[in-house]
């Protein structure tokens, strides 16, 4: 693997949290030791469920965020602290979109100013090569010169997740974090955004960590997948293969959960209780509670991320046998 | 047999904008029907309208009948019979959908009083046996606890345990897990799934969701733009979508598995109901619309158990007939 563009080591993010007015300041490890690489040009999904820690994972990595412990680096150096001029010009180099395109845009200000303001903000160009940026970046993510003198409220919900985009492409940055891009939007809406999410990456050879709930829209846009439970990254591997054939059982337990025209619920792997509360992470691997495999030593013993195939890496006791060499174990 | 529920000709306007074009849809005692459409296809109007939910402001034409009996516009003592007794609602958000100042066992207990005209210990009992039915463990206790101290898949269990208060002959389940995660999901229609098995019960199964649906119903409803478009058993709709609409929301879904593929977006976006073509509403984003899309295709049974408001295949039936 080429040199990563961004890698992430160790990272650890703690939030304290008051149970009722006067109850004591518990601590919640939101992520807890996620190291993470991605290459130029490449796509990295992140899934799992709410309170996994992936948009925190994400929030991280782009230093919007400071971590506990650990460390992220961007092209080899480590990220600058916040509100720093070397911050600040690093921000044109990784951009971030959200889901709700609305929260993100300026209702008061038209589309093309929007898309036109990283470009003053970063000081690019004159004003006419300005203009001409933003009508670049409007016909890029497929909207209409028209749209541009538009406000936000006046645009439907695929088309505002596109003006978000272009907005984040304008600095033509390299890393682009994008948290949960597309489920507010219809499917039919939804694949369109998809589609040009691929289509962007490819063009623009964009280094990308997607973040989703949706196993099947991350799929389709990521080259490999990271799967979190609860703070951690329990499997790593190449996108199609991983959801072919998951190794740990949580990914085994999300992969048939996630609905398949064509396939009956006779297969599908129920998982008993709820995800557990971060703020009381059981002991050992943090799924056993809910695995129907776990064994005495799951309960006792954190599993490592350990490699087991080729490209592939998961956190589980009954993968990899511990503390075996790793060809053994592949 | 009659069917337990027949909606016919039902239409729904909001100060003169209609959103509901007529749907006709007959639901069997025992069956389990998907509906599925996007934002502003009236999947949720229709049922809302149905069971006489929405404000006074919309005007609902058509009928609604159970049983035989029309209880649209039916006086409240009416509708008060049949609203939780013979059919039962749940929604997307079970949190606002519970009193967050009552107790579960408050809640619950109001159903099973006013359903059952069970008091007492008798509603202890019951109220038990119901959140054993739905999955929470140590009912005697959690009875005494408060919506914000479960999760959102346990009060969605909740909500199921109230709907299944009255004993209802239909569930109508609009999109019961789009909150929750996908374990949580699997585990909410396994339950309703249970349920069902157990009871007997029918369920609409409202979703935005194809493969939701494909996996819990035994007959799908594809409705858009205020109409439903296409209706057939799952299995075919999958196999074999006819309308293009259908066809395009299953191209739109990224498989899980095998070869990947680019999905096949449908351009443009849903009409808006204040200006609706007069055309197919489909017209302007099918790839395959044509001059005889100038009037708007009425749903026709056709083979195979289906139905269909598409002009093109209209004209082709005696080859969908040659494909059965």
């Amino acid at each position: 693997m080429t040199a990563p563009l961004i890698e992430a080591r160790a990272l650890v993010r703690v939030y304290h949290s008051r149970q009722g007015l006067f109850g004591a300041a518990r601590a919640l490890r939101a992520v807890d030791g996620v190291s993470l690489a991605i290459a130029p040009g490449e796509t990295l999904g992140l899934v799992g469920e709410s309170g996994s820690g992936k948009s925190t994972t994400g929030r991280m990595v782009l230093g919007l965020e400071p971590p506990d412990a650990g460390s992220v680096h961007f092209a080899g150096e480590p990220l600058p602290p916040p509100g720093t001029p070397p911050w600040r010009a690093l921000r044109a180099r990784v951009q971030m979109i959200f889901q709700d395109p609305l929260g993100a845009l300026d209702r008061r200000l038209t589309i093309a100013d929007q898309i036109a303001e990283p470009l003053e903000i970063h000081r690019r160009g004159d004003q006419p090569a300005r203009a001409e940026r933003v009508r670049e970046l409007m016909r890029q993510v497929g909207l209409s010169a028209d749209h541009g003198a538009r406000y936000p409220h006046e645009l439907s919900g695929g088309q505002r997740q596109r003006a978000v985009l272009a907005r984040a492409l304008a600095t033509a940055p390299e890393f682009l974090v994008c948290d949960e891009p597309v489920s507010a939007l219809d499917v039919s809406i939804q694949a369109q955004v998809v589609n040009l999410l691929i289509d962007l990456q490819a063009s623009l050879k964009l280094a990308m960590l997607f973040i989703s709930h949706d196993l099947r829209v991350v799929r389709q846009v990521s080259a490999r997948v990271a799967v979190m439970y609860l703070g951690r990254i329990v499997e790593l591997g190449d996108a199609d293969d991983l959801f072919a054939t998951p190794a740990h059982p949580y990914t085994r337990a999300l992969v048939s959960a996630s609905p398949a025209p064509g396939r009956r619920s006779a297969t599908r792997i129920v998982l008993a209780g709820d995800p557990p509360d971060p703020a009381a992470r059981p002991s050992g691997c943090a799924f056993h509670p809910r695995c129907a495999h776990a064994l005495p030593r799951c309960r006792g013993e954190t599993p490592v991320l350990v490699n087991v195939a080729p490209g592939r890496s998961a956190a589980c006791h009954l993968v990899t046998p511990a503390h075996a060499p790793i060809d053994a174990a592949a | 047999m009659a069917a337990l529920v027949a909606l016919k000709d039902l239409g729904v306007a909001f100060n003169g904008v209609t959103v509901l074009h007529g749907v006709d849809l007959q639901i069997a005692r025992g069956e389990a029907i998907g509906v599925v459409g996007e934002s502003g296809s009236g999947k949720s109007v229709t049922f809302l309208a149905a069971l006489g939910l929405l404000p006074r402001s919309a005007r609902v034409t058509g009928a609604v009948e159970l049983d035989g009996a029309n209880i649209l516009g039916a006086p409240d003592a009416v509708l008060d019979r049949v609203r939780g007794r013979r059919v039962a609602m749940i929604f997307q958000d079970p949190a606002s959908a519970l009193n967050p100042v009552l107790t579960i066992r408050r809640q619950i207990g109001e159903s099973l009083a006013r359903h059952r005209g069970l008091t007492g210990q008798a509603i202890e009992r019951e109220a038990r046996r119901l959140l054993d039915l739905v999955g929470i463990a140590d009912a005697p206790r959690r009875l005494s606890a408060y919506p914000h101290e479960f999760s959102g898949g346990q009060n969605q269990r909740i909500m199921i345990a109230m709907a299944l208060a009255g004993s209802p002959d239909l569930l109508i389940a609009d999109e019961p897990t789009t909150a929750l995660d996908a374990t949580i999901q699997a585990q909410i229609l396994e339950l309703i799934g249970r349920v069902r098995r157990e009871t007997g019960m029918a369920l609409v199964l409202i979703s935005h969701d194809l493969g939701v649906v494909a996996e819990n119903c035994e007959r799908v409803a594809v409705m858009y733009a205020g109409r439903i478009v296409e209706e057939a058993p799952a299995a075919a709709v999958f196999a074999q979508p006819l309308h293009p609409y259908t066809e395009g929301l299953i191209g739109a879904l990224p498989p899980i598995d095998g070869p990947r593929r680019r999905l096949t977006a449908i351009a443009g976006t849903v009409p808006d109901p204040k200006d609706m073509p007069s055309e197919c509403a489909f017209a302007p984003r099918c790839n395959h619309a044509g001059p005889r899309c100038g009037a708007i295709p009425p749903l026709r049974a056709i083979a195979g158990a289906r139905r269909l408001a598409c002009v093109r295949h209209h004209e082709a039936l005696p080859f969908i007939e040659a494909a059965e």
